[in-house]
């Protein structure tokens, strides 16, 4: 069989294209899911993509939250179906309480676009299995709200629960507490995390590397093997 | 107040109107009333003046603009022409490419965030409104001295609004220039260019025809800002005890440009319109006439129907208005209701306003009365022309006649090392990675190239592997010492790099600066430019498709540098064979293409260590550029150069500091017989590129360059991890990059 993974397109998300893209570059098919809708299509996973959804007004993710599609993601999210939020997806995640925590504006102040070293903590999660722990990666950060925070208590329980997922290395590009870059929930199949592995899965585009291809990959394999 | 209308002016002929407060010469307020027959409404006269205006009329450039027509290169590569929104270039494979470099440079020094980022959004709307979508952009900016206090008001401002307003629509930003100059200490250049891509048949053109066909606005609602923005902005000083006439910069919403050009695009994927045109300067006043001028009837709109933000505008203020993120289309009558779906789906708001007419009039209501009543031809295409005066200045001959070759030289090796660190790591020759590290240019995933390589590549077609490469290159200094060869050495070098990458250059768009053309000096470096680029774009073969000129830029008499910012479009057949600028492995040979002569006028070196602009800008050879661009791609195509980076300004120093830097391997160079270290280093020669060979392919390279006629010298080769000039001096990576990377942060962060 082949899996098929949801993309969803908000008003004013950027990368819904190049997600679908990397989908089908990792050998599944991309569906797309409009905001809209509360129909997921029968996906068996989906992935909530960058950009500026709703144009990050009042707070990014806020009001993506409402759309009727996180609906439907939240009720099949709780039910164990692999969803993957990237940058503004992360966002979103965080807002519909799919992940603990909040983005706050990067320490610098400014939009930060560079390739980013990260090192994977776990490999426990539906969107990392394919991943070793402790290994080191690099793909391409782009935000300008970024800098992940969230209560010490909800920072120790993750630490704790094996659920912080990546840090940054040798750079913290935005001041996120313990360098955190991405999280899961408890069960594993949620994640969340800003940088973006999906402009990172051509040799030729972006960084030149393919570091980011394994996120899809694992997905995948866990779709195609459940 | 009452309604002045139509009826109205032609019984009160006598009532006295602000046509001069509005911008408009006595003889052109005369003319108005001539071709109307009366004297114009309030709405008509606000109409006129916007559209005359210098920003939207090119009447003091366009004796000078059209070589570019009658000049114009033979070429099959153009599909569209200059005179729509943007030029159209045919790359292959069904694919047409569309691109325009604009400038937003007034509203930038008063407001920098939102000046620079409705640039982009301008430009932006420029591309989508020929069919296409938008793939990328780029940036090129010049600002006041890098430690004038000013600067780190309008940099940091300007830089944002290009990232916040491109970053928030998914454009790739792929390359750009950051200069400092004081010359433009009152007078930023924020130039802004867009790239589309389409397919030939979704080509889309600014025409209004087909009698009952529906006017549609659609987008932002229509409020106060920017209202006269461009007949005052453009066309006035910034001289502080003058009248204030400058109104409001115009805010941008890059969420509501997106959504709209999402939308846009699934209206053409439908086929639903049959002309558009978005709103820019002059607004609604500029979208309705262009669009009833270029079609075959006329057109009605009722002007009570738009959306407004501010409920209390006059019809005259909804007519000047410059509120963005706005597009009008012609629609056919069973079209539009699946037009405005597609707009509700995506949250546009879009408004019937009007219909094309069997007539030939524009006429404009306002609450059922008419105010407005002309032939649209007159206000979009019939502005008046000048024949400003022009003479070349008395102090050109003293400024040409200050040799740079004069200047005091580095007495030993201990001097010109310490020259090389003062020069990369001065402003100019820095990197810009604090800059443009606040431009996403990963996002869409297509990015093969970005800044700081010579050009920006993105691939169109992901099945294919078509790509398209862009550069955008000027030089003030050198075009002030003289005009005409200063606007080929940009159009060479942009011409260049887009060769250095690997792809063939096709076509031009500019972006042309300059100060007041009410001096006669400046117009004479602007008929100098214009010329010299006409020549130039004949003589490569790459045609002028469209561009934006901005004058006025000077404070008091203090006019900028003249400075022609020169875009190159160029088509890779496959992006895996691009060069980058890396030296990626230790081992292969650099190569220097080109021939080095002692030309230090207007160099980097003369500037930094000198303080210096005089003598004469370095030689341009045309032809040499020809082939040295050949010889680039088919190094590429087959295989033989791993690495090239084109010569430009700080010379060859410059080049190899940013190879090595970027590949992180060092190199060792031999000063070839017959030069001096310091003219090998420094000098800034134009047709000039280093490759970095493989061994294996030193001898089949160099023997094409022999049997093309291209001068080549093996200078070295890439090594250890410094760079060092044998017999000179030796500069580890690590204090070259501490230096190239440490300025700008230092100075802005």
């Amino acid at each position: 069989m082949t899996a098929r993974i949801g993309v969803v397109t908000f008003p004013g998300t950027l990368d819904d294209r190049d997600t679908q893209r990397a989908i089908g570059i990792a050998g599944a098919e991309a569906v797309p899911l409009w905001h809209r809708d509360k129909d997921l299509k029968q996906v068996d996973a989906v992935v909530l993509p960058g950009g500026f959804s709703y144009g990050d007004y009042l707070r990014a993710g806020a009001i993506s939250r409402f759309s009727p599609v996180m609906g439907s993601i939240v009720e099949q999210a709780n039910a164990g179906m692999p969803v993957l939020g990237i940058c503004n997806g992360f966002q979103v995640l965080c807002e519909a309480h799919l992940l603990p925590g909040a983005m706050l504006r990067n320490t610098g102040l400014h939009f930060v676009c560079r390739d980013q070293k990260l090192r994977v903590e776990t490999a426990a999660t539906a969107w990392t299995a394919d991943y070793a722990a402790g290994e080191e990666i690099s793909i391409p950060l782009k935000n300008i709200d970024g800098r992940y925070t969230a209560d010490e208590r909800t920072l120790d329980d993750l630490e704790a629960e094996g659920r912080v997922v990546f840090r940054y290395r040798d750079v913290n590009p935005n001041g996120s507490l313990r360098d955190i870059a991405g999280i899961s929930n408890a069960a594993g199949n949620v994640v969340g995390l800003m940088p973006h592995p999906e402009h990172a899965v051509e040799p030729l585009i972006g960084t030149g590397r393919t570091d980011g291809l394994a996120f899809f990959t694992s997905v995948i394999k866990k779709l195609v093997s459940a | 107040m009452t309604l002045d209308t139509v009826k109205h002016a032609a019984e009160t002929p006598e009532s006295g109107q602000p046509w001069k407060e509005l911008g408009l010469k006595e003889d052109e307020y005369a003319r108005i009333r001539e071709i109307l027959g009366r004297r114009p409404t309030g709405a008509e006269l606000a109409m006129y003046s916007v559209m005359w205006s210098e920003h939207c009329s090119y009447k003091s450039s366009k004796v000078h603009l059209k070589q570019f027509g009658e000049k114009a290169p033979q070429t099959d590569a153009l599909l569209v022409g200059i005179g729509e929104n943007a030029g159209v270039v045919d790359v292959g494979q069904g694919y047409a490419v569309t691109f325009k470099i604009e400038s937003h440079n007034h509203p930038s020094y008063i407001e920098p965030y939102q000046g620079a980022a409705t640039g982009v959004g301008g430009i932006v709307r420029d591309i989508l409104a020929m069919g296409a979508r938008p793939v990328a952009v780029m940036d090129p900016l010049r600002f006041g001295a890098a430690d004038h206090p000013d600067t780190k008001r309008v940099l940091p401002g300007v830089v944002a609004g290009v990232g916040g307003y491109g970053n928030c629509l998914g454009l790739p930003n792929i390359g750009g220039e950051v200069v400092f100059d004081p010359c433009y200490q009152g007078n930023p250049l924020v130039n802004a260019l867009c790239v589309g891509v389409m397919k030939h048949e979704d080509i889309h053109l600014a025409q209004a025809s087909g009698a009952g066909n529906k006017v549609i606005l659609y987008g932002a609602r229509t409020g106060g800002d920017g209202i006269g923005g461009v007949s005052v902005l453009a066309s006035e000083t910034f001289d502080s005890t003058g009248p204030s006439r400058r109104p409001a910069v115009q805010v941008g919403d890059p969420f509501q440009e997106k959504l709209l050009i999402e939308c846009t695009l699934e209206i053409f994927r439908e086929q639903l319109v049959a002309g558009i045109q978005d709103l820019g300067g002059a607004g609604l006043s500029c979208a309705t006439s262009e669009l009833a001028s270029a079609g075959s009837g006329g057109m009605r709109v009722e002007l009570d129907t738009v959306p407004l933000r501010d409920a209390t505008l006059s019809p005259e203020e909804i007519l000047m208005s410059e509120s963005q993120e706005r597009m009008c289309a012609i629609v056919e009558p069973d079209k539009v209701d699946r037009f405005l779906e597609i707009c509700e789906k995506w949250d546009v708001i879009a408004t019937v306003i009007g219909e094309v007419t069997e007539g030939s009039r524009l006429e404009i209501f306002w609450h059922g009365e008419q105010i407005v009543d002309v032939p649209p031809r007159s206000v979009a295409h019939e502005g008046p022309t000048y024949h400003r005066p022009y003479a070349r200045p008395d102090w050109q001959d003293t400024l040409q006649a200050d040799d740079a070759g004069r200047l005091p030289r580095p007495a030993d090796s201990a001097e010109l090392r310490a020259q090389v660190l003062t020069l990369v790591g001065s402003p100019n020759q820095a990197s810009k990675s604090w800059v443009t590290d606040q431009y996403d240019r990963f996002v869409q995933g297509n990015t093969v190239l970005a800044q700081p390589e010579d050009s920006g590549v993105v691939r169109i077609d992901a099945d294919t592997d078509l790509g398209v490469a862009l550069a955008t290159d000027g030089n003030g200094r050198y075009a002030k010492l003289d005009p005409y060869t200063g606007a080929q050495l940009a159009l060479a070098e942009a011409y260049r790099n887009v060769a250095a990458t690997g792809a063939k250059p096709l076509a031009v768009s500019d972006c042309l600066n300059f100060g007041s053309p009410e001096d006669p000096a400046v117009m004479w470096q602007f008929a100098e430019a214009t010329r010299g680029l006409a020549d130039g774009c004949l003589a490569l073969g790459t045609p002028v498709t469209g561009g934006n000129v901005s004058l006025y830029n000077q404070t008091g008499d203090a006019a900028i540098h003249p400075t022609p910012v020169v875009a190159v479009l160029g088509v890779i057949d496959d992006v895996n064979r691009r060069t980058p600028m890396a030296f990626g492995e230790q081992g292969q040979l650099i190569l220097l293409l080109g021939e080095t002569r002692e030309e230090f006028g207007g160099s980097a070196w003369s500037q930094v260590v000198h303080d210096h602009l005089g003598g004469m800008p370095p030689a341009v050879d045309l032809e040499r550029e020809k082939l040295l661009a050949e010889i680039l791609i088919s190094g590429s195509r087959d295989g033989m150069i791993d690495a090239a980076h084109d010569l430009s300004d700080g010379g060859l120093i410059q080049a190899v500091t940013e190879s090595c830097l970027r590949g992180g391997h060092g190199a060792r160079l031999v000063v070839p017989d017959g030069l001096d270290a310091f003219t090998f280093l420094f000098s800034e020669s134009a047709g000039r590129a280093i490759v970095a060979v493989p061994r294996s392919e030193e001898l089949r390279f160099t023997d094409m360059c022999g049997a093309r006629g291209l001068p080549v010298t093996r200078i070295g080769v890439i090594d250890g991890d410094a760079v060092e000039v044998q017999g000179e001096f030796a500069i580890p990576l690590a204090e070259l990059g501490a230096v190239h990377e440490g300025t700008i942060p230092g100075l802005l962060a």
